[in-house]
């Protein structure tokens, strides 16, 4: 069996790398754009020289000037400098589903076929770009038991957001304008509370029983006190804890009594597939991170996927266009009177649902399942392991439930007793060629905060390498602190100095020419 | 695992592994685990997904035959535009957005992935030069949702509701604008003088009030034109109080003026030109810049990458400023949300700025209007066949009108599919007051020849 290695001698690349303007030299050239025929260029002259004063550029932008192999040096040094989940053991950034991206699947979307292909081309001729759209739909609806999808949200949030304007235009349609509030939980994400509201409407959020569950009678009075303003809920199953909650459906029930309609944030769907759906609990919508469970990479935020799924009473409002399939032809509906009109556009993200159906093709129906059985297990034989770390807890220690597919741990035992906290022990990780692990959402109603997901991708010597090092590290802040809150040591730079000049307007500078400007070096 | 097989993405599906880790938890299987989910809540059918294609060999077969239903804009001469663009991708932009360390990071902080922070701080600095302003956001989804949020930031920090957007802007883009901008915020089309190709002052000036956040136009527009009025526009708005948002090409922006420099106050616009290939409309990359100033840094929903220093002497470092205004901070409390949006394209994007420089800008605006000025000389000739506004100025798309023909845009597309021509894009049903008129795209993939070749066509097709 693979052996569990404790990366002692680790070392990130660290290349002191310039910021790219500090490599410019004057007149210095990385690519040349193709020369215009002579024949055009004696026809017609200098054209943009004609354009009128008001907008013609009167200096050269001041970008930097760098040669063709010393740009290439640059990015790769920097791509060095971030550690991808492909090539690390990326166990910590729980909530994300950080599986292995096959590349196969980046082959797939290089292809000319797909690469090279316009969105507004002649249908007759992206019938392949369109199958592909079309059957992954089915996949999905399989998967969420719901009845369309629609892939045009480009991530998690994007989905969220869409679910939020599909659930304004329901009301909206039974002329039912009164309903404007909506109802989440804190271990939801954010964006169960940050889309809704941009959306327009109002939050109210639930906190957890003392098992950590949704309180199921401060939701009832919630609701009840919503009284006809009550528009829906937006909650996440399992949270972000871990723990499934298992009355879903009462929250489910109760609100449709109430008149509203429900959302499902099935973010952390790896710890389900095939086990239960939306639809058994009789959701009305729900989302998948694509770039999650289905196999794509997250491409440092993106480019991602948020597959939007309803029932077939709410798809008439779903964004145009619905690709469709006359049993002949793939063809894109546009004639979708009552939809919400587009959150992206164009048709999504589509190269992610390429790779997103390249996968689920090899998976199947038995390997989704298969990413649930491993995942849940891969979590539990973590979490008794980690349990042993003296100074580590969980969120909700002691309720009797199991956990899903990750857990929230709590490094608060240890910051009481060596005053070294979560995030020292993530900086101090990443010398062990660890990635930064994934604390909490904020608010932190869990104090020091570790949220690990060891899903499907990692084997059972990542898991044991992984456990080891949080022990060795919590082990040695024990005898001297000083070490994980000077960390990293090992990793491409050290601790940022006055952190509090993030904050600052007069320091702060999120390009190059306000750094200048505010040192005085301009 | 299916039929017995170990998945190779799944090392723990060896039944050996599997069974010593279960054995650890005293557990037979991982039923024993979804317990914790109630009978009723179960899903106890079988999903009814295709059976899988378990080798990569055969995998790879599948996928590419499908694909191969497709024509695409390589082997054949496409003039689609319309805001998906077909620009050169050189190929040192190909290779960084393959590199696994770019491809498969996510949010970790700068101590794990300091290279990601500091490559779109420089991506956001080089769109900062070429814009004229002095901050710009973390990727957005696209010039749409780029725009929307702008639109957002202004009304906040107006404490305005009303935004009025010019006609001429994208359909597609307005239809993501409008869902975004509900239920709060109210918009007022401004006429476009579609004899002349810019923005109707009059019907700016009759509908600016002081109840207007911001005034929204595109540059060049939708339908091509370059608009020449931008110092009117700025005056205008200012005099009302209200800010100027311009959505621009970046890949303009080195033969027309960045928008910071004729006074607007928001510039919002697409990364897909700046070395990302079209595929299918799925590679659009949005960006809002602005000037540094606290009251609209203060507005960005989005993160943002700031450069500081380390307590190591020399070495720079990278953090989030001013995170409080986001919703991962402050959930309902943050500005509108953020999210997972398109960070490796804004990457991407910044290798191409990089590459390109000041120069490569010039030449490459200039390369393409000659272009453009050459096409649209060539096809005016072709009789029956209209120029739209001719004395307009045009960047890179020209509005072409076919109504004299006696043939639909369709027709006609249908026909030079023949010759392995994509034509242009139909605009008849968006702005039918053009009538049958396509919008044609022409950029430096397109040599003399491949004009020439359309010019032929064009001709056969409208003479038949």
């Amino acid at each position: 069996m693979a052996i569990s290695k404790v990366r002692k001698n680790f070392h990130q690349a660290r290349w002191d790398e310039p910021i790219i303007y500090e490599l410019s030299t004057p007149g210095v050239r990385g690519i040349l754009p193709p020369e215009v025929e002579e024949e055009i260029t004696k026809s017609v002259g200098a054209v943009a020289g004609k354009l009128p004063d008001s907008v013609k550029r009167k200096k050269p932008a001041p970008l930097p000037e760098v040669d063709q192999k010393h740009v290439l040096e640059h990015w790769v040094h920097l791509s060095q400098e971030t550690m991808g989940s492909n090539l690390s053991p990326d166990i910590s950034e729980g909530t994300c589903t950080m599986k292995y991206n096959p590349r196969i699947d980046e082959d797939m979307v290089s292809l000319p076929d797909f690469a090279e292909l316009h969105p507004f081309q002649d249908e007759s001729t992206c019938q392949g770009a369109l199958e592909f759209m079309y059957t992954f739909e089915q996949m999905i609806k399989e998967v969420s038991g719901m009845d369309r999808v629609s892939f045009q949200p480009g991530g998690g949030n994007h989905a969220v957001y869409t679910a939020a304007s599909i659930m304004r235009a329901y009301h909206a349609s039974r002329n039912d304008s009164k309903r404007d509030t909506i109802i989440t939980t804190i271990f939801s994400h954010p964006c169960d509370a940050a889309t809704p509201a941009t959306a327009g409407y109002k939050v109210i959020t639930i906190y957890p029983d003392e098992k950590g569950i949704p309180d199921l009678e401060a939701f009832k009075a919630a609701v009840k006190d919503a009284g006809d303003r009550f528009a829906g809920i937006f909650m996440t199953n399992p949270e972000d804890i871990g723990i499934f909650n298992p009355r879903i459906d009462e929250f489910v029930q109760v609100s449709h009594d109430a008149g509203g309609l429900c959302f499902y944030d099935q973010a952390n769907a790896n710890a389900f597939l095939g086990v239960t759906r939306a639809r058994e609990a009789d959701f009305d919508m729900c989302h998948f991170n694509i770039h999650k469970t289905f196999g794509t990479p997250h491409g440092c935020a993106g480019p991602a996927n948020g597959a939007i799924c309803v029932r077939d009473y709410l798809a008439k409002f779903l964004p145009v266009p619905t690709v469709e399939f006359d049993g002949k032809k793939y063809y894109l509906d546009y004639d979708r009177p009552e939809s919400i009109g587009k959150v992206r556009d164009f048709y999504g993200t589509t190269g992610v649902i390429l790779k997103a159906y390249t996968w689920t093709m090899n998976m199947g129906a038995e390997g989704l399942r298969e990413c649930a059985d491993v995942s849940v297990i891969n979590n539990n034989y973590m979490r008794r392991k980690m349990l042993k770390i003296k100074g580590l807890g969980e969120a909700f220690a002691d309720n009797g439930i199991k956990r899903m597919e990750q857990i929230r741990y709590t490094w608060e035992k240890l910051q009481k007793d060596t005053g070294v906290g979560t995030e020292d022990v993530n900086c101090r990780l990443i010398d062990f060629g660890i990635p930064w692990f994934w604390s909490s959402h904020h608010p932190w109603v869990v104090p020091e905060p570790m949220t690990l997901e060891p899903c499907e991708t990692f084997s059972k010597a990542d898991i044991d390498a992984y456990v080891d090092t949080v022990k060795l590290i919590a082990e040695e802040a024990y005898k001297d602190p000083e070490i994980a809150k000077t960390a990293p040591h090992n990793s491409c730079i050290h601790r940022v100095k006055n952190i509090e000049e993030l904050d600052d307007p007069n320091k702060w500078a999120v390009t190059w020419r306000a750094y200048l400007r505010k040192n005085g070096k301009k | 695992m299916v039929k017995g097989k170990v998945h190779p993405y799944i090392p723990n599906s060896e039944e050996g592994v599997k069974k010593e880790m279960l054995k650890e938890l005293g557990l037979k299987s991982a039923e024993d685990i979804f317990e914790a989910i109630p009978e009723r809540l179960r899903f106890r059918g079988t999903m009814k997904l295709p059976e899988p294609i378990l080798s990569e060999a055969r995998l790879r077969r599948h996928v590419e035959e499908m694909l191969k239903k497709n024509k695409n804009c390589k082997d054949n001469i496409s003039f689609l535009g319309g805001g998906c663009w077909q620009h050169y991708v050189p190929s040192v932009c190909d290779t960084i957005a393959a590199r696994d360390e770019f491809l498969t990071a996510y949010v970790g902080e700068a101590y794990s992935d300091h290279g990601k922070f500091q490559a779109l701080f420089e991506t956001a600095s080089m769109i900062a030069d070429l814009t004229g302003f002095e901050a710009c956001n973390t990727p957005t989804y696209d010039w749409a949702s780029a725009a929307a949020m702008a639109g957002r930031m202004a009304c906040r920090t107006k404490g305005r509701r009303r935004i009025l957007v010019g006609e001429d802007m994208s359909p597609g883009r307005f239809q993501v604008v409008r869902n975004y901008w509900k239920p709060e915020i109210e918009i007022a089309r401004v006429k476009y003088d579609y004899e002349k190709g810019c923005m109707d002052l009059k019907d700016l000036k009759s509908k600016i009030s002081d109840e207007t956040a911001a005034v929204y136009f595109e540059n060049p527009s939708y339908l091509g034109f370059i608009e020449t009025g931008v110092r009117e526009i700025v005056k205008i708005a200012h005099e009302a109080g209200a800010f100027v948002i311009a959505g621009v090409d970046p890949i303009s922006l080195g033969v027309l003026e960045g928008p910071g420099n004729y006074g607007a106050d928001y510039a919002v616009g697409d990364y897909q030109p700046l070395g990302l290939h079209i595929g299918f409309g799925g590679n659009q990359s949005g960006w809002v810049a602005t000037k540094d100033e606290k009251d609209m840094i203060a507005e960005y929903p989005s993160l943002l990458y700031g450069v500081t220093a380390t307590m190591k002497e020399g070495e720079w470092g990278f953090g989030e400023v001013f995170y409080e205004r986001t919703s991962y901070a402050s959930r309902e409390k943050g500005k509108d949300f953020v999210g997972t949006t398109t960070a490796l394209y804004g990457i991407v994007a910044g290798v191409y700025m990089a590459l390109m420089g000041p120069q490569g800008f010039k030449e490459l605006g200039e390369g393409i209007m000659q272009r453009a000025e050459y096409a649209k000389r060539k096809i005016a000739g072709i009789p029956k066949v209209t120029i739209a506004s001719p004395g307009a100025f045009t960047f890179k798309e020209l509005l072409i009108g076919f109504s004299a023909t006696g043939k639909t845009v369709k027709e006609i597309n249908k026909a030079l599919l023949a010759s392995k021509i994509f034509g242009g894009k139909d605009i008849s049903g968006e702005f039918p007051v053009y009538g049958q008129s396509a919008l044609y795209c022409i950029t430096e993939m397109h040599a003399k020849e491949d004009i020439d070749k359309l010019v032929t066509a064009l001709t056969d097709v409208c003479a038949d």
